[in-house]
């Protein structure tokens, strides 16, 4: 297959909202990694392998704390989640895929699924090759706008206390998207609420797993609702 | 940084770099294509996400002591604002960058 010149100045247009927003966050992210005496090793390191946004701000704190790296994998196996049902969600896209498919499922980030899942490339073009450039382009500018940051943050001396908590705000902005974006709020208020109990509970060192370990009940409670309503609609029909 | 912290950060590295992998391939490992996914894994894919950004919004803001100043007030406030300038305009950087750099007015300048 050819990477073609023609595939490339189709997709391109297609992946200039990522670019600004990747450029921005992974500028943050290189600053902050910097300023926590992670430099740029450490930080091209992690925006090339990594390649996840929200964890590699929480791998920030992670690093800093110097934790288990049990802990850390627990923590990115929880915060990745999501990205075990964007897989779901594109296993039918992606069943005619025969260049590069385990480079396009390793580049499955938030914003490259969301561009792929609403790609529909016309005829004349090699769909594989569009796919490819799409996630190859966001990566770039991931790693470009971290390596930025890194050496904003060496080359600029300034008070960054409080930057951490970009961290924060990037989840607060996601959690306020998810519900705009749904009627139903209970699985959201059951994060939230299962956690703040964990946190009264057990302390906020050691409520993480409990927390999960609710959650995942509320959660299944739910389902077996769900199915029994089912079951009795259709006993009643 | 010694040489022992080196090792640990390469390892928090390398176990973020792997669990990054195992959920974005595990899907295509466990449901080749045209293999039918069970019923309750469907329903976790429509719940478990919007439930697991909950818990890391809690995760952020576990440190707050509520009864000693300041209360939690600079991170409360900060996320509270950060909330309503995404409600209304919904640009995630504008909401990310307004929020952070208020955050740090707060912990520098208003409460030191």
């Amino acid at each position: 297959m050819k990477m073609g010149r023609k595939e490339l100045r189709y997709a391109f247009p297609k992946t200039v909202p990522v670019m600004v927003g990747y450029l921005f966050l992974g500028a943050a992210y290189g600053i902050l990694m910097q300023v926590n005496g992670f430099g740029l090793g450490w930080t091209a390191a992690s925006s090339a392998l990594i390649y996840a946004g929200s964890l590699q701000y929480l791998e920030v704190t992670l690093l800093a704390a110097m934790v288990h790296p049990l802990y850390a994998f627990f923590m990115g196996l929880m915060l990745n989640a999501r990205h075990l049902f964007y897989g779901l969600s594109m296993l039918g896209k992606m069943k005619e895929i025969r260049h590069g498919k385990p480079y396009l499922i390793f580049g499955l980030t938030d914003e490259t699924f969301s561009v792929l899942c609403s790609e529909e490339t016309p005829g004349d073009l090699d769909r594989n090759a569009v796919y490819l450039w799409i996630t190859f382009l966001d990566h770039l500018y991931w790693f470009a706008g971290s390596m930025a940051g890194c050496l904003l943050g060496s080359a600029v001396e300034f008070d960054s206390r409080g930057l951490d908590f970009a961290l924060t705000a990037l989840f607060v902005v996601i959690f306020t998207d998810q519900w705009k974006s749904r009627k139903d709020h209970r699985p959201a208020l059951t994060g939230v609420a299962a956690s703040a109990l964990c946190v009264m509970a057990f302390g906020a060192d050691l409520f993480l797993v409990p927390a999960m370990a609710l959650i995942l009940a509320v959660l299944t409670l739910g389902y077996r609702k769900e199915a029994q309503e089912k079951k009795e609609e259709q006993a009643y029909e | 940084m010694n040489e022992l912290s080196v090792t640990r950060g390469v390892l928090i590295v390398a176990m973020l770099v792997l669990a990054t992998a195992i959920t974005r391939f595990l899907p295509f490992l466990l449901f080749p294509a045209g293999k039918k996914v069970p019923r309750y894994v469907e329903y976790l894919g429509r719940t478990l996400p919007y439930a697991t950004i909950g818990l890391l919004v809690v995760y952020c803001l576990k440190d707050i002591r509520p009864l000693e100043p300041p209360y939690g007030i600079p991170q409360l406030l900060a996320a509270a604002v950060t909330a309503a300038l995404h409600w209304k305009t919904g640009n995630s950087l504008l909401s990310i960058g307004a929020g952070t750099l208020l955050y740090m007015v707060l912990v520098q300048a208003v409460f030191v």
